[in-house]
Protein backbone atom coordinates (compact mmCIF):
# COMPACT_ATOMS: atom_id res chain seq x y z
CA UNK A 1 0.00 0.00 0.00
CA UNK A 2 1.35 3.71 -1.10
CA UNK A 3 1.84 6.06 2.29
CA UNK A 4 -0.95 5.18 4.48
CA UNK A 5 -0.35 8.18 6.08
CA UNK A 6 -2.20 9.86 3.27
CA UNK A 7 -5.70 7.26 4.51
CA UNK A 8 -8.48 9.11 6.22
CA UNK A 9 -9.25 7.49 9.63
CA UNK A 10 -12.36 5.74 7.87
CA UNK A 11 -10.54 4.58 5.42
CA UNK A 12 -7.65 3.36 7.51
CA UNK A 13 -10.07 1.64 9.89
CA UNK A 14 -11.29 -0.35 6.74
CA UNK A 15 -7.59 -1.48 5.62
CA UNK A 16 -7.25 -2.76 8.85
CA UNK A 17 -9.53 -4.57 9.42
CA UNK A 18 -9.69 -6.35 5.46
CA UNK A 19 -5.95 -7.00 6.37
CA UNK A 20 -4.78 -5.02 3.93
CA UNK A 21 -2.59 -2.87 5.90
CA UNK A 22 -1.59 -3.66 9.69
CA UNK A 23 -1.82 -1.69 12.85
CA UNK A 24 1.81 -1.56 12.96
CA UNK A 25 2.79 -0.65 9.54
CA UNK A 26 0.28 2.38 9.67
CA UNK A 27 2.03 3.50 13.51
CA UNK A 28 5.17 2.97 12.05
CA UNK A 29 4.30 5.21 8.50
CA UNK A 30 3.33 8.15 11.58
CA UNK A 31 5.72 8.06 13.83
CA UNK A 32 8.09 8.16 10.67
CA UNK A 33 6.06 11.18 9.57
CA UNK A 34 6.34 12.52 12.94
CA UNK A 35 9.95 12.52 13.60
CA UNK A 36 11.07 14.24 10.31
CA UNK A 37 7.94 16.59 11.29
CA UNK A 38 9.95 18.39 14.95
CA UNK A 39 10.10 21.67 12.71
CA UNK A 40 6.58 22.30 12.81
CA UNK A 41 6.81 21.06 17.04
CA UNK A 42 3.32 19.94 17.17
CA UNK A 43 4.33 17.43 19.78
CA UNK A 44 5.59 18.18 22.98
CA UNK A 45 5.92 14.68 24.07
CA UNK A 46 6.39 11.43 21.32
CA UNK A 47 5.77 8.42 22.85
CA UNK A 48 6.49 5.69 20.26
CA UNK A 49 7.58 2.41 22.18
CA UNK A 50 3.95 3.20 23.90
CA UNK A 51 2.23 3.36 20.10
CA UNK A 52 4.17 0.51 18.91
CA UNK A 53 3.36 -1.86 21.86
CA UNK A 54 -0.76 -1.15 21.26
CA UNK A 55 -0.24 -1.86 17.74
CA UNK A 56 0.93 -4.94 18.22
CA UNK A 57 -1.77 -5.83 20.40
CA UNK A 58 -4.55 -4.03 17.89
CA UNK A 59 -3.19 -6.69 14.88
CA UNK A 60 -3.22 -9.55 16.96
CA UNK A 61 -6.81 -8.80 18.53
CA UNK A 62 -7.98 -7.91 14.43
CA UNK A 63 -6.06 -11.46 13.63
CA UNK A 64 -8.15 -13.13 16.44
CA UNK A 65 -11.65 -11.38 14.73
CA UNK A 66 -11.85 -9.23 17.87
CA UNK A 67 -11.43 -5.73 16.19
CA UNK A 68 -12.87 -2.49 18.57
CA UNK A 69 -14.25 0.44 16.73
CA UNK A 70 -11.13 1.88 16.29
CA UNK A 71 -8.91 -0.40 16.37
CA UNK A 72 -4.96 -0.25 15.87
CA UNK A 73 -5.36 3.71 14.60
CA UNK A 74 -3.30 6.04 16.02
CA UNK A 75 -3.57 9.61 16.99
CA UNK A 76 -2.49 12.49 19.00
CA UNK A 77 -3.71 14.03 22.40
CA UNK A 78 -3.79 17.48 23.30
CA UNK A 79 -1.52 17.90 26.06
CA UNK A 80 -4.02 18.92 27.95
CA UNK A 81 -5.95 15.40 28.59
CA UNK A 82 -4.01 13.37 31.64
CA UNK A 83 -2.54 10.42 30.26
CA UNK A 84 -1.46 8.02 32.99
CA UNK A 85 2.26 7.72 33.16
CA UNK A 86 2.91 10.34 30.03
CA UNK A 87 4.17 13.69 31.32
CA UNK A 88 1.30 16.11 30.61
CA UNK A 89 1.71 20.44 30.77
CA UNK A 90 -0.67 22.10 29.67
CA UNK A 91 2.32 23.66 27.90
CA UNK A 92 2.81 25.33 30.91
CA UNK A 93 6.11 25.92 32.34
CA UNK A 94 3.94 25.31 36.22
CA UNK A 95 3.33 21.88 35.64
CA UNK A 96 6.94 20.99 35.41
CA UNK A 97 7.44 17.40 34.91
CA UNK A 98 3.95 16.19 36.18
CA UNK A 99 3.07 12.72 35.54
CA UNK A 100 -0.40 11.95 36.04
CA UNK A 101 -1.23 8.89 38.25
CA UNK A 102 -4.69 8.47 36.07
CA UNK A 103 -6.20 8.92 32.87
CA UNK A 104 -8.53 11.14 31.27
CA UNK A 105 -11.96 9.75 31.15
CA UNK A 106 -12.47 10.57 26.92
CA UNK A 107 -9.02 9.59 26.41
CA UNK A 108 -9.63 6.27 28.13
CA UNK A 109 -12.83 6.10 26.05
CA UNK A 110 -10.71 6.15 23.30
CA UNK A 111 -8.33 3.67 24.33
CA UNK A 112 -11.48 1.40 25.37
CA UNK A 113 -12.25 1.30 21.59
CA UNK A 114 -9.03 0.43 20.69
CA UNK A 115 -7.24 3.68 19.21
CA UNK A 116 -3.55 4.17 20.47
CA UNK A 117 -1.33 6.87 21.56
CA UNK A 118 1.17 8.72 19.59
CA UNK A 119 2.51 11.42 21.56
CA UNK A 120 0.66 14.49 23.42
CA UNK A 121 0.62 18.09 21.37
CA UNK A 122 1.12 21.10 21.59
CA UNK A 123 -1.25 23.82 22.63
CA UNK A 124 -1.37 27.55 24.05
CA UNK A 125 -0.32 27.98 27.53
CA UNK A 126 -3.85 26.48 29.45
CA UNK A 127 -5.74 26.52 26.37
CA UNK A 128 -5.62 30.03 26.75
CA UNK A 129 -4.75 31.55 22.99
CA UNK A 130 -5.55 31.81 19.58
CA UNK A 131 -2.40 31.23 17.62
CA UNK A 132 -0.48 28.61 19.35
CA UNK A 133 2.14 31.22 20.46
CA UNK A 134 1.42 31.32 23.99
CA UNK A 135 2.58 27.94 24.60
CA UNK A 136 5.58 27.35 26.96
CA UNK A 137 7.27 25.52 24.63
CA UNK A 138 7.10 27.16 21.57
CA UNK A 139 4.64 28.15 18.69
CA UNK A 140 3.42 25.40 16.87
CA UNK A 141 4.10 25.91 12.80
CA UNK A 142 0.86 25.37 10.76
CA UNK A 143 2.02 22.90 7.71
CA UNK A 144 -0.18 25.65 5.43
CA UNK A 145 2.12 28.89 3.77
CA UNK A 146 0.76 31.88 1.64
CA UNK A 147 0.94 31.83 -1.75
CA UNK A 148 3.98 34.34 -3.37
CA UNK A 149 3.91 34.33 -6.85
CA UNK A 150 4.11 30.69 -8.27
CA UNK A 151 5.58 29.59 -5.26
CA UNK A 152 5.09 30.45 -1.23
CA UNK A 153 6.26 32.90 1.57
CA UNK A 154 8.50 31.93 3.71
CA UNK A 155 6.76 33.77 6.97
CA UNK A 156 5.77 31.11 9.39
CA UNK A 157 1.50 30.67 9.84
CA UNK A 158 0.00 30.18 12.92
CA UNK A 159 -2.46 26.95 12.88
CA UNK A 160 -4.84 28.70 15.43
CA UNK A 161 -5.15 28.06 18.62
CA UNK A 162 -5.48 26.69 21.42
CA UNK A 163 -5.41 23.31 19.70
CA UNK A 164 -2.99 24.84 17.17
CA UNK A 165 -0.92 21.12 17.78
CA UNK A 166 -3.71 19.41 16.95
CA UNK A 167 -4.80 20.92 13.99
CA UNK A 168 -1.19 20.99 12.63
CA UNK A 169 -0.76 17.53 13.14
CA UNK A 170 -3.66 16.28 11.59
CA UNK A 171 -3.17 18.79 8.78
CA UNK A 172 0.23 17.60 8.36
CA UNK A 173 -0.80 14.12 8.07
CA UNK A 174 1.33 13.35 11.73
CA UNK A 175 -2.15 11.44 12.98
CA UNK A 176 -4.90 10.29 11.90
CA UNK A 177 -7.31 12.27 13.86
CA UNK A 178 -6.66 14.13 17.44
CA UNK A 179 -8.78 15.11 20.64
CA UNK A 180 -9.00 18.79 21.01
CA UNK A 181 -10.63 21.37 23.65
CA UNK A 182 -13.26 24.64 23.12
CA UNK A 183 -13.47 27.18 25.28
CA UNK A 184 -14.40 30.35 23.35
CA UNK A 185 -13.11 28.49 20.18
CA UNK A 186 -10.03 26.46 20.35
CA UNK A 187 -11.19 23.27 18.50
CA UNK A 188 -13.35 25.16 15.89
CA UNK A 189 -10.71 28.15 14.82
CA UNK A 190 -7.33 26.07 14.93
CA UNK A 191 -9.56 23.85 12.40
CA UNK A 192 -10.36 26.29 9.90
CA UNK A 193 -6.73 27.40 9.53
CA UNK A 194 -5.74 24.28 8.90
CA UNK A 195 -8.52 22.87 6.33
CA UNK A 196 -9.44 20.29 9.20
CA UNK A 197 -12.74 19.57 10.63
CA UNK A 198 -13.14 20.26 14.12
CA UNK A 199 -16.33 19.86 16.49
CA UNK A 200 -16.99 20.81 19.76
CA UNK A 201 -19.90 19.21 20.76
CA UNK A 202 -22.94 20.39 23.22
CA UNK A 203 -21.96 21.09 26.85
CA UNK A 204 -21.84 17.92 28.56
CA UNK A 205 -21.72 15.37 26.25
CA UNK A 206 -18.11 14.45 26.81
CA UNK A 207 -16.65 14.07 30.24
CA UNK A 208 -14.41 16.83 31.31
CA UNK A 209 -12.96 14.64 34.08
CA UNK A 210 -9.12 14.42 33.32
CA UNK A 211 -8.98 17.01 31.01
CA UNK A 212 -6.78 20.11 32.73
CA UNK A 213 -9.74 22.51 33.16
CA UNK A 214 -10.03 26.48 32.24
CA UNK A 215 -13.36 27.68 32.39
CA UNK A 216 -15.11 24.78 33.49
CA UNK A 217 -18.94 25.94 32.52
CA UNK A 218 -17.57 26.60 28.94
CA UNK A 219 -14.76 23.57 28.19
CA UNK A 220 -15.74 20.47 26.34
CA UNK A 221 -13.68 18.07 24.07
CA UNK A 222 -13.76 17.41 20.85
CA UNK A 223 -11.82 15.85 17.91
CA UNK A 224 -10.17 17.86 14.54
CA UNK A 225 -9.47 15.10 12.12
CA UNK A 226 -9.31 15.62 7.98
CA UNK A 227 -12.94 14.29 6.70
CA UNK A 228 -16.38 15.26 8.37
CA UNK A 229 -16.71 11.52 8.71
CA UNK A 230 -13.49 10.92 10.72
CA UNK A 231 -14.88 13.29 13.16
CA UNK A 232 -18.08 11.50 13.48
CA UNK A 233 -16.14 8.16 14.38
CA UNK A 234 -14.05 9.96 17.27
CA UNK A 235 -16.91 11.81 18.05
CA UNK A 236 -18.73 8.32 18.58
CA UNK A 237 -15.75 6.89 20.94
CA UNK A 238 -15.23 10.09 22.99
CA UNK A 239 -18.05 10.96 24.00
CA UNK A 240 -21.02 9.54 26.54
CA UNK A 241 -22.13 9.79 30.57
CA UNK A 242 -19.03 9.91 33.24
CA UNK A 243 -20.16 9.63 36.83
CA UNK A 244 -17.08 11.48 37.70
CA UNK A 245 -18.22 14.79 35.94
CA UNK A 246 -21.49 15.83 37.34
CA UNK A 247 -21.70 18.11 34.04
CA UNK A 248 -21.38 14.80 31.50
CA UNK A 249 -25.16 14.51 30.55
CA UNK A 250 -26.46 10.50 30.49
CA UNK A 251 -28.11 10.03 27.52
CA UNK A 252 -27.16 7.60 24.83
CA UNK A 253 -24.44 8.37 21.92
CA UNK A 254 -25.89 8.16 18.78
CA UNK A 255 -24.13 6.01 15.90
CA UNK A 256 -22.98 9.87 14.32
CA UNK A 257 -21.13 8.29 11.09
CA UNK A 258 -24.56 7.08 10.22
CA UNK A 259 -25.79 10.91 9.54
CA UNK A 260 -23.23 11.18 6.92
CA UNK A 261 -24.20 10.89 4.00
CA UNK A 262 -28.05 11.81 5.32
CA UNK A 263 -30.29 13.84 3.01
CA UNK A 264 -30.25 17.40 4.19
CA UNK A 265 -33.86 17.76 1.98
CA UNK A 266 -36.18 20.30 3.84
CA UNK A 267 -33.62 21.50 6.60
CA UNK A 268 -34.16 24.64 8.23
CA UNK A 269 -30.64 26.60 8.09
CA UNK A 270 -30.28 29.84 9.76
CA UNK A 271 -28.62 32.99 8.40
CA UNK A 272 -27.77 35.25 11.31
CA UNK A 273 -27.66 38.94 10.23
CA UNK A 274 -25.42 40.19 13.04
CA UNK A 275 -22.39 38.07 12.03
CA UNK A 276 -21.56 40.07 8.83
CA UNK A 277 -19.13 42.00 10.67
CA UNK A 278 -15.78 42.99 10.13
CA UNK A 279 -14.77 39.64 7.89
CA UNK A 280 -14.52 40.98 5.11
CA UNK A 281 -15.18 40.91 1.62
CA UNK A 282 -13.79 37.24 1.20
CA UNK A 283 -15.32 35.92 4.50
CA UNK A 284 -18.87 37.08 3.01
CA UNK A 285 -18.17 35.66 -0.28
CA UNK A 286 -17.43 32.48 1.82
CA UNK A 287 -20.42 32.10 3.79
CA UNK A 288 -22.76 33.40 0.19
CA UNK A 289 -21.11 30.18 -1.37
CA UNK A 290 -21.93 28.09 2.09
CA UNK A 291 -25.30 29.34 1.90
CA UNK A 292 -25.47 28.36 -1.89
CA UNK A 293 -23.90 25.06 -1.22
CA UNK A 294 -27.00 23.99 1.48
CA UNK A 295 -29.68 25.60 -0.73
CA UNK A 296 -28.57 23.39 -3.93
CA UNK A 297 -28.66 20.39 -1.63
CA UNK A 298 -32.28 20.95 -0.78
CA UNK A 299 -31.97 23.10 2.55
CA UNK A 300 -34.09 25.67 3.31
CA UNK A 301 -32.17 29.03 3.92
CA UNK A 302 -34.09 31.82 6.73
CA UNK A 303 -32.81 35.18 7.48
CA UNK A 304 -32.48 35.08 11.43
CA UNK A 305 -31.99 37.17 14.19
CA UNK A 306 -29.09 36.98 17.22
CA UNK A 307 -29.23 40.58 18.37
CA UNK A 308 -27.00 39.91 21.49
CA UNK A 309 -24.07 38.51 19.65
CA UNK A 310 -21.92 41.65 19.93
CA UNK A 311 -21.74 41.18 23.43
CA UNK A 312 -20.66 37.66 23.52
CA UNK A 313 -16.82 38.19 23.33
CA UNK A 314 -16.41 41.09 26.03
CA UNK A 315 -18.83 38.90 28.46
CA UNK A 316 -16.61 35.34 27.48
CA UNK A 317 -13.74 38.00 28.66
CA UNK A 318 -15.19 38.19 32.17
CA UNK A 319 -16.82 34.65 32.38
CA UNK A 320 -13.88 33.16 30.77
CA UNK A 321 -10.91 34.45 32.78
CA UNK A 322 -13.53 34.65 36.21
CA UNK A 323 -13.67 31.00 36.33
CA UNK A 324 -9.69 30.37 34.97
CA UNK A 325 -8.62 32.49 38.29
CA UNK A 326 -10.57 30.02 40.09
CA UNK A 327 -9.32 27.01 38.79
CA UNK A 328 -5.78 27.98 38.10
CA UNK A 329 -5.61 28.54 42.16
CA UNK A 330 -4.45 24.84 42.59
CA UNK A 331 -1.29 25.87 40.97
CA UNK A 332 0.64 27.21 44.45
CA UNK A 333 3.60 24.51 44.35
CA UNK A 334 2.16 22.54 47.00
CA UNK A 335 1.05 19.47 45.38
CA UNK A 336 2.58 18.90 41.97
CA UNK A 337 4.22 20.93 39.63
CA UNK A 338 7.11 24.22 39.66
CA UNK A 339 7.88 25.14 43.05
CA UNK A 340 9.95 28.19 44.26
CA UNK A 341 11.36 29.13 47.28
CA UNK A 342 9.68 31.83 49.42
CA UNK A 343 10.37 33.42 52.40
CA UNK A 344 6.88 32.35 53.90
CA UNK A 345 4.19 30.27 52.24
CA UNK A 346 2.51 33.48 50.80
CA UNK A 347 5.89 34.43 49.07
CA UNK A 348 6.56 30.61 47.79
CA UNK A 349 2.77 30.85 46.19
CA UNK A 350 3.52 34.19 44.53
CA UNK A 351 7.02 33.76 43.31
CA UNK A 352 6.37 29.96 42.04
CA UNK A 353 3.21 31.58 40.00
CA UNK A 354 5.09 34.43 38.72
CA UNK A 355 7.75 32.30 37.20
CA UNK A 356 5.30 29.59 36.23
CA UNK A 357 2.45 31.19 34.25
CA UNK A 358 3.47 32.95 30.94
CA UNK A 359 1.90 36.41 29.74
CA UNK A 360 -1.07 35.72 28.89
CA UNK A 361 -2.01 33.20 31.71
CA UNK A 362 -1.06 35.97 34.05
CA UNK A 363 -3.18 38.33 32.57
CA UNK A 364 -6.41 36.60 32.02
CA UNK A 365 -5.74 35.12 36.10
CA UNK A 366 -5.79 39.02 37.46
CA UNK A 367 -8.43 39.89 35.27
CA UNK A 368 -10.48 36.86 36.64
CA UNK A 369 -9.40 38.17 40.28
CA UNK A 370 -10.76 41.35 39.52
CA UNK A 371 -13.66 40.71 38.32
CA UNK A 372 -15.08 38.60 41.06
CA UNK A 373 -13.59 40.57 43.74
CA UNK A 374 -15.27 42.57 46.50
CA UNK A 375 -17.36 45.98 44.78
CA UNK A 376 -16.82 44.72 41.24
CA UNK A 377 -18.15 41.43 41.23
CA UNK A 378 -22.03 42.56 40.50
CA UNK A 379 -20.75 44.78 38.10
CA UNK A 380 -18.92 43.12 36.11
CA UNK A 381 -19.19 38.97 36.82
CA UNK A 382 -23.17 38.64 37.63
CA UNK A 383 -23.44 41.42 34.66
CA UNK A 384 -22.13 38.98 32.29
CA UNK A 385 -23.49 36.23 33.03
CA UNK A 386 -27.48 37.65 32.78
CA UNK A 387 -25.48 38.74 29.21
CA UNK A 388 -25.11 35.14 29.15
CA UNK A 389 -28.26 34.65 29.28
CA UNK A 390 -29.30 36.51 26.72
CA UNK A 391 -27.06 34.89 23.94
CA UNK A 392 -28.73 31.51 25.00
CA UNK A 393 -32.10 33.17 25.05
CA UNK A 394 -31.24 34.56 20.93
CA UNK A 395 -30.61 30.70 20.28
CA UNK A 396 -33.70 29.55 21.85
CA UNK A 397 -35.75 31.35 20.20
CA UNK A 398 -33.97 30.90 16.97
CA UNK A 399 -34.53 26.95 17.19
CA UNK A 400 -38.09 27.39 18.60
CA UNK A 401 -39.16 29.11 15.28
CA UNK A 402 -38.16 25.73 13.69
CA UNK A 403 -34.46 26.41 12.96
CA UNK A 404 -32.32 23.20 12.44
CA UNK A 405 -29.16 24.75 12.33
CA UNK A 406 -27.23 28.04 11.79
CA UNK A 407 -24.14 28.65 9.61
CA UNK A 408 -21.62 31.41 10.09
CA UNK A 409 -18.02 31.60 8.89
CA UNK A 410 -15.62 29.91 11.38
CA UNK A 411 -12.99 32.72 11.45
CA UNK A 412 -13.10 36.11 10.74
CA UNK A 413 -9.90 35.82 8.36
CA UNK A 414 -7.50 33.12 6.96
CA UNK A 415 -4.77 32.30 9.31
CA UNK A 416 -1.59 35.02 10.09
CA UNK A 417 1.55 34.74 10.37
CA UNK A 418 3.43 34.58 13.98
CA UNK A 419 4.15 37.97 15.63
CA UNK A 420 1.35 39.49 13.69
CA UNK A 421 -1.43 39.79 16.29
CA UNK A 422 -1.54 40.80 19.43
CA UNK A 423 1.78 42.26 20.36
CA UNK A 424 0.48 45.28 21.46
CA UNK A 425 -2.99 45.03 22.28
CA UNK A 426 -4.16 41.58 23.96
CA UNK A 427 -7.89 42.42 22.50
CA UNK A 428 -6.59 42.29 18.77
CA UNK A 429 -6.26 38.62 19.53
CA UNK A 430 -9.61 37.97 21.43
CA UNK A 431 -11.25 38.83 18.16
CA UNK A 432 -10.60 35.32 16.36
CA UNK A 433 -12.92 34.16 18.55
CA UNK A 434 -16.31 36.49 17.45
CA UNK A 435 -17.85 34.06 15.80
CA UNK A 436 -17.40 31.18 17.65
CA UNK A 437 -17.21 32.09 21.14
CA UNK A 438 -21.05 32.55 21.07
CA UNK A 439 -21.87 28.71 20.71
CA UNK A 440 -19.80 28.09 23.99
CA UNK A 441 -21.88 30.56 25.83
CA UNK A 442 -24.88 28.79 24.92
CA UNK A 443 -23.47 25.61 25.38
CA UNK A 444 -24.35 23.91 21.62
CA UNK A 445 -22.49 21.72 19.55
CA UNK A 446 -20.51 23.42 16.75
CA UNK A 447 -18.44 22.22 13.98
CA UNK A 448 -16.11 24.07 11.99
CA UNK A 449 -15.67 22.74 7.94
CA UNK A 450 -13.66 23.76 5.49
CA UNK A 451 -15.11 25.89 2.16
CA UNK A 452 -11.79 26.44 0.57
CA UNK A 453 -9.00 28.51 0.10
CA UNK A 454 -8.67 32.38 0.52
CA UNK A 455 -6.44 34.38 -1.88
CA UNK A 456 -3.25 33.77 0.26
CA UNK A 457 -3.94 30.15 -0.83
CA UNK A 458 -4.73 29.64 3.19
CA UNK A 459 -7.60 27.45 4.10
CA UNK A 460 -11.32 29.41 5.16
CA UNK A 461 -13.86 27.50 7.55
CA UNK A 462 -17.76 27.74 7.76
CA UNK A 463 -19.25 26.84 11.26
CA UNK A 464 -22.96 25.49 11.32
CA UNK A 465 -24.24 25.42 14.37
CA UNK A 466 -27.24 23.11 16.16
CA UNK A 467 -29.71 22.22 18.70
CA UNK A 468 -28.27 20.66 21.93
CA UNK A 469 -27.62 17.22 21.70
CA UNK A 470 -28.01 17.37 17.51
CA UNK A 471 -24.90 16.92 16.62
CA UNK A 472 -26.18 14.69 14.31
CA UNK A 473 -27.83 16.78 12.06
CA UNK A 474 -24.46 18.70 11.70
CA UNK A 475 -22.79 16.05 10.96
CA UNK A 476 -25.39 15.41 8.37
CA UNK A 477 -25.34 19.10 6.97
CA UNK A 478 -21.41 19.50 7.41
CA UNK A 479 -20.72 16.38 5.27
CA UNK A 480 -23.11 18.37 2.25
CA UNK A 481 -20.72 21.35 2.70
CA UNK A 482 -18.09 19.21 2.94
CA UNK A 483 -18.94 16.94 -0.60
CA UNK A 484 -20.18 20.50 -2.46
CA UNK A 485 -16.75 22.71 -1.29
CA UNK A 486 -13.57 22.13 -3.67
CA UNK A 487 -11.76 19.19 -2.35
CA UNK A 488 -8.95 20.34 0.42
CA UNK A 489 -5.38 19.48 -0.66
CA UNK A 490 -3.12 19.31 2.09
CA UNK A 491 0.25 20.67 2.14
CA UNK A 492 3.27 18.47 1.03
CA UNK A 493 5.99 18.03 3.69
CA UNK A 494 8.38 21.18 3.00
CA UNK A 495 8.93 20.58 6.44
CA UNK A 496 10.69 17.44 6.56
CA UNK A 497 14.02 16.97 8.03
CA UNK A 498 16.54 14.65 6.51
CA UNK A 499 16.31 11.58 9.45
CA UNK B 1 -13.68 51.74 35.17
CA UNK B 2 -9.91 51.74 35.53
CA UNK B 3 -6.89 50.29 37.51
CA UNK B 4 -4.44 52.70 38.72
CA UNK B 5 -0.91 51.11 39.78
CA UNK B 6 -1.97 50.09 43.12
CA UNK B 7 -4.93 48.50 42.12
CA UNK B 8 -2.53 46.81 40.00
CA UNK B 9 -0.87 45.30 42.63
CA UNK B 10 -3.69 44.63 44.35
CA UNK B 11 -4.65 42.26 42.16
CA UNK B 12 -1.55 40.64 41.41
CA UNK B 13 -1.72 39.78 45.25
CA UNK B 14 -5.08 38.61 45.74
CA UNK B 15 -3.91 36.29 42.23
CA UNK B 16 -0.49 35.35 44.30
CA UNK B 17 1.41 36.53 41.57
CA UNK B 18 4.76 38.09 42.36
CA UNK B 19 5.11 41.28 39.80
CA UNK B 20 7.84 43.57 39.88
CA UNK B 21 7.96 47.00 39.99
CA UNK B 22 9.05 47.58 36.56
CA UNK B 23 5.99 45.46 35.07
CA UNK B 24 3.22 47.36 36.84
CA UNK B 25 2.72 50.28 34.46
CA UNK B 26 2.31 47.75 31.82
CA UNK B 27 0.36 45.39 33.04
CA UNK B 28 -2.00 48.02 34.03
CA UNK B 29 -2.06 49.14 30.58
CA UNK B 30 -3.03 45.86 29.15
CA UNK B 31 -5.84 44.99 32.17
CA UNK B 32 -6.95 48.31 30.97
CA UNK B 33 -7.29 47.60 27.38
CA UNK B 34 -9.20 44.47 28.33
CA UNK B 35 -11.44 46.38 30.58
CA UNK B 36 -12.28 49.12 28.07
CA UNK B 37 -13.26 46.14 25.48
CA UNK B 38 -15.74 44.61 27.87
CA UNK B 39 -16.76 48.18 29.00
CA UNK B 40 -19.61 48.25 26.67
CA UNK B 41 -21.50 45.51 28.43
CA UNK B 42 -22.71 48.44 30.40
CA UNK B 43 -25.15 49.58 27.87
CA UNK B 44 -27.17 46.37 27.76
CA UNK B 45 -30.24 46.56 29.34
CA UNK B 46 -30.46 42.94 31.59
CA UNK B 47 -33.22 44.60 33.71
CA UNK B 48 -35.39 41.28 35.21
CA UNK B 49 -33.00 38.99 33.68
CA UNK B 50 -32.18 35.69 35.66
CA UNK B 51 -27.93 35.38 35.61
CA UNK B 52 -27.20 31.80 33.92
CA UNK B 53 -25.79 29.40 36.41
CA UNK B 54 -26.17 26.38 33.81
CA UNK B 55 -26.34 26.08 30.06
CA UNK B 56 -28.35 22.83 30.49
CA UNK B 57 -31.55 22.28 32.30
CA UNK B 58 -30.48 19.32 33.45
CA UNK B 59 -31.05 17.75 37.05
CA UNK B 60 -27.50 17.18 38.58
CA UNK B 61 -27.13 13.28 39.63
CA UNK B 62 -27.06 12.51 43.26
CA UNK B 63 -25.55 9.36 44.94
CA UNK B 64 -25.19 8.04 48.23
CA UNK B 65 -22.99 10.07 50.67
CA UNK B 66 -20.63 6.97 50.84
CA UNK B 67 -16.82 6.47 50.22
CA UNK B 68 -16.38 4.93 46.38
CA UNK B 69 -13.07 5.60 46.46
CA UNK B 70 -9.33 6.06 48.15
CA UNK B 71 -6.47 4.71 49.75
CA UNK B 72 -4.25 6.01 46.64
CA UNK B 73 -1.72 8.07 49.14
CA UNK B 74 1.69 7.48 46.84
CA UNK B 75 -0.59 8.14 43.87
CA UNK B 76 -1.35 11.39 45.10
CA UNK B 77 1.61 12.65 46.55
CA UNK B 78 4.20 11.17 43.50
CA UNK B 79 4.23 14.44 42.01
CA UNK B 80 4.40 16.83 45.16
CA UNK B 81 7.77 18.99 44.88
CA UNK B 82 8.29 17.63 48.31
CA UNK B 83 6.89 15.43 50.57
CA UNK B 84 8.02 13.09 53.99
CA UNK B 85 5.87 10.36 54.13
CA UNK B 86 2.66 11.14 53.09
CA UNK B 87 2.61 14.56 53.86
CA UNK B 88 3.19 17.67 51.45
CA UNK B 89 6.01 19.69 53.14
CA UNK B 90 5.64 23.28 53.16
CA UNK B 91 7.35 25.96 54.54
CA UNK B 92 6.74 26.93 58.23
CA UNK B 93 3.32 28.71 58.74
CA UNK B 94 3.00 29.10 62.49
CA UNK B 95 5.55 30.28 64.77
Amino acid sequence: MSDPTHLSLAEARDALVAKKLSATELTKAHIEAIEKARALNAFLTETPELALEAARDSDARIARGEARPLEGLPLGIKDLYCTKGVRTTAASRILDDFTPTYESTVSANLWRDGALMLGKLNLDEFAMGSSNETSAFGPVVSPWRRKKGDGFDDAKIVPGGSSGGSSAAVAARLALGATATDTGGSIRQPAAFTGTVGIKPTYGRCSRWGIVAFASSLDQAGPITRTVRDAAIMLRSMAGHDPKDTTSVDAPVPDYEAAIGASVKGRRIGIPKEYRIGGGAEIDALWDQGVAWLRDAGAEIVEISLPHTRFALPAYYIIAPAEASSNLARYDGVRYGLREKGRDIADMYEKTRAKGFGAEVRRRVMIGAYVLSHGYYDAYYVRAQKIRSLIKRDFDEAFAAGVDAVLTPATPSTAFAQGEKGAADPVEMYLNDIFTVTVNMAGLPGIAVPGGLGADGLPLGLQLIGRPFDEATLFSLAAALESAAPKIEFPQPWWTEAK
Amino acid sequence: MSVDQATVRRIAHLARIAVEDQEVERLGAELNAILDFVAELSSVDVAGVEPLTSVLPMQMKKRQDVVTDGGFADAILANAPEKDDHYFVVPKVVE
